[in-house]
This record gives C-alpha cells, sequence and structure tokens, in this order.
C-alpha cells in the first residue's frame, strides 16, 4: 500500500514540476502576435489569390497593420473589405485599384469550348471550379470571388467574366453606403483629435 | 587510464562506433524526415542535441534520487518519457521565440522529438550500463553529436543527390534508404576503433 502511494505521488509531484516549469516557460517566451494585424487578416477574405501583391492574406494583413500597404489593394474583398479596413485602420478610404470591380463578377466556362485540361481547377484559390480531366469544368457562383485567377492559365480562353446574378437566396441588406461610411470615419477621427 | 582519455573513449564509441541511427537503428524517423535540407537538419541537431544531453542528466539524476530510494525502477520509462516531453515542450518554445525560421523549416519535426526513439534510448542505455552522471551527460551528448553528424552528412547526399540522374523508380525515399544503408556499412568500418 505505501508503495503505490509513494508511485502515485513522486509521479504526480513530478509532473506538476514540469508543468509549472512549462507555464513559467511560456511566460518567458510568449510571442507577441501582432493584434493589429491579427484584426485585418480577420477582415479579409482569405482566399490567398495573391492580387494585392502579397504572396496570401496574412502577409498582406502584416503590411497593412505595419503602414507598408495601402487599403485598398483586395481585389475579392472589394469596396466593403476596403471601406471596414480603413475604418478599424483609422486613414481615408481609397478607391479601389480597379474600379470595374464594383460589380461583383463571377467567372463563368464556356462550357463547349472548355478542352477539360484542368489548369483553371489548379489556379482556383477557393476550389470554386469543379470539372475532371477531359470532362467539361464549370464555376460554383456561389463559392466564386471573382478573382479573375483562373483566366490567364486557360489555354482555349473559354472563361469570362460575368455580373454575379443576384438570387433570393443571397440577396442581403445592402451595407450603408460608402458617403456615410466615411462620414463616419470622420466622426470618429475627430474623436481622437 | 586517465580521465579525459576515457572520456574521449565514451565520445568516440557514442559518436562513431555505437552510432545511435547507423549501428543501432534509432531515431530513423527524424533522420528521413528533415534530411531534406542542409539548414534544417543543422537546426534539428541543435535541438537534439540538447533535449538528448539534458534529458539524458536530468534522467540519471531522477534514476539515482527518485527510482532507486523509492523503489520504483518499474516506472522508469515513463518517468523519462515525462522528463523528455517536458524538455521537447520547452526548446519549441524557445525556438519559437529565438528564431521563427528555424521553427518553420522544422515544422512537425520538431515535436517529433518526443517520440524520437533515440532519446528515450540514450535515457534507457546510460541506467542499463550504470553510468556516473559525468559519463551520462557525455554519452547523451555523444550520442546526440553522432545523430547530428549523419545527419548533417546525410543531408549533404541528399542535397547532392537531387541534381543527379536516378532512375525514376529510386528517386525520393528509394535512393535515400538505399544511401543510408551504404552509409551505415561504411560505419561499420568503425567498429573496431574503440573496445566499448
Amino acid at each position: 500500500m505505501e508503495e503505490l502511494l509513494y508511485a502515485t505521488l513522486s509521479l504526480g509531484a513530478f509532473a506538476l514540476i514540469a508543468g509549472i516549469i512549462l507555464a513559467i516557460a511560456s511566460k518567458v517566451f510568449h510571442i507577441e502576435g501582432d493584434p493589429l494585424s491579427d484584426k485585418v487578416d480577420a477582415l479579409l477574405p482569405q482566399t490567398q489569390c495573391g492580387q494585392c501583391g502579397y504572396p496570401g492574406c496574412r502577409p498582406y494583413a502584416n503590411a497593412v497593420a505595419s503602414g507598408e500597404a495601402d487599403v485598398n489593394h483586395c481585389v475579392p474583398g472589394g469596396e466593403r473589405t476596403m471601406l471596414s479596413i480603413a475604418d478599424l485602420m483609422g486613414v481615408e478610404p481609397k478607391a479601389l485599384e480597379e474600379e470595374e470591380e464594383a460589380v461583383p463578377v463571377v467567372a463563368f466556362v464556356r462550357e463547349d469550348e472548355c478542352i477539360g485540361c484542368t489548369l483553371c481547377i489548379k489556379a482556383c484559390p477557393v476550389d470554386a471550379i469543379i470539372g475532371a480531366p477531359k470532362q467539361y469544368h464549370t464555376v460554383v457562383s456561389d463559392h466564386c470571388t471573382g478573382c479573375v485567377l483562373c483566366l490567364e492559365p486557360c489555354p482555349v480562353d473559354c472563361i469570362d467574366m460575368i455580373q454575379k446574378p443576384e438570387l433570393l437566396e443571397h440577396w442581403s441588406w445592402p451595407l450603408p453606403d460608402t458617403e456615410r461610411a466615411q462620414l463616419g470615419a470622420e466622426r470618429r477621427e475627430s474623436h481622437h483629435d | 587510464m586517465n580521465a579525459i582519455g576515457e572520456f574521449g573513449v565514451i565520445l568516440l564509441s557514442a559518436v562513431l562506433v555505437n552510432n545511435y541511427v547507423l549501428t543501432k537503428f534509432l531515431g530513423i524517423c527524424p533522420f528521413l524526415g528533415v534530411s531534406g535540407k542542409t539548414e534544417t537538419a543543422i537546426g534539428m541537431s541543435f535541438a537534439v542535441m540538447f533535449v538528448m544531453t539534458l534529458a539524458s542528466t536530468a534522467s540519471w539524476l531522477v534514476q539515482q534520487y527518485i527510482l532507486i530510494p523509492l523503489d520504483l525502477l518499474y516506472l522508469q520509462t515513463i518517468f523519462f518519457i515525462l522528463i523528455i516531453a517536458t524538455l521537447v515542450q520547452f526548446i519549441e518554445m524557445m525556438i519559437h521565440k529565438v528564431s521563427p525560421v528555424l521553427y518553420q523549416g522544422l515544422g512537425i519535426y520538431l515535436p517529433l522529438i518526443t517520440t524520437n526513439c533515440a532519446v528515450l534510448g540514450v535515457a534507457l542505455l546510460n541506467v542499463q550500463q550504470e553510468n556516473t552522471f559525468m559519463t551520462s551527460a557525455l554519452y547523451g551528448f555523444g550520442a546526440a553529436l553522432g545523430f547530428a553528424l549523419v545527419l548533417i552528412l546525410f543531408s549533404g547526399l541528399r542535397e547532392r543527390m537531387e541534381g543527379a540522374p536516378i532512375p525514376d523508380a529510386f528517386k525520393g525515399s528509394a535512393v535515400a534508404l538505399i544511401t543510408a544503408g551504404m552509409m551505415s556499412l561504411a560505419f561499420l568500418g568503425f567498429s573496431g576503433l574503440v573496445k566499448v
């Protein structure tokens, strides 16, 4: 009976000491994740499309948080993302680089011309294109962010960007318009002053 | 034999003659896993060196001052695993703080040092050989040094093989395993070097 007690106590005590050492170490070696870039990253659409010129959403978020990059480079995120980032960073909203992106677009594969090469499937960052080799592909327009990354690899140029069809099940209340959002941002800024 | 000579023999035997990877076949997972690039191989070597040396000394202390006095030798393995796991967790946090690049390079293999059987093997063999505190530390360090030597050499070979005209069927793990076997044969040549 005594032996059992010793075994349990010694192993328990040893594990407790090890746990305390690790707890102290985790405080000592704590990594300060940049809270601002975390917040920016949360606003980005996570398509990792690289159209902002950075190799993914996280690097762009870091660049925005450190002030290296403007808030208006995210193409899939569109105006809505730009406004929320500008709001978070407390800077003036800027027009998107590509004005025509204001209309939400999705990719559309002209199936008669598709040769089933799967190149666009590999290019799609959100897996919105389905199909198999030598079978024609199609775009799941719900998932398509309109990032146009699939246009370039297509050897027969059979992908068009079309206006996103507005369906009843996707409809939501329109966001507050740009002017009012800007007004809000200005008001917040004047609060800071 | 004087003390320094004895230490030299222990070190030499652990590094070359009784090399953990090539003659005892322990720690094969990181040996094949992180040997793709020399840079990560060096990082892994240092991590293993740190863990192995500390684990062998810590396990010696536990053995002498907890397990033997309390007559709990049957708890040896679980105690040693606890020590190793704690050390690995500790070094993982340290590397994450000190060198995030190395941390990314080592990836999954860093926590896998926990299950690197070479580390537990050294701790258990130390106990079996009834080494003293200093010889245990030295033996642990020597074994890690041997692991590091072989890992770095092997990663250098694999980097060279990237550009070599290897038949398709042998590419990747196949040729890596064949190379490892040849290295093991070469290391057998050290077997008469020291008598331990």
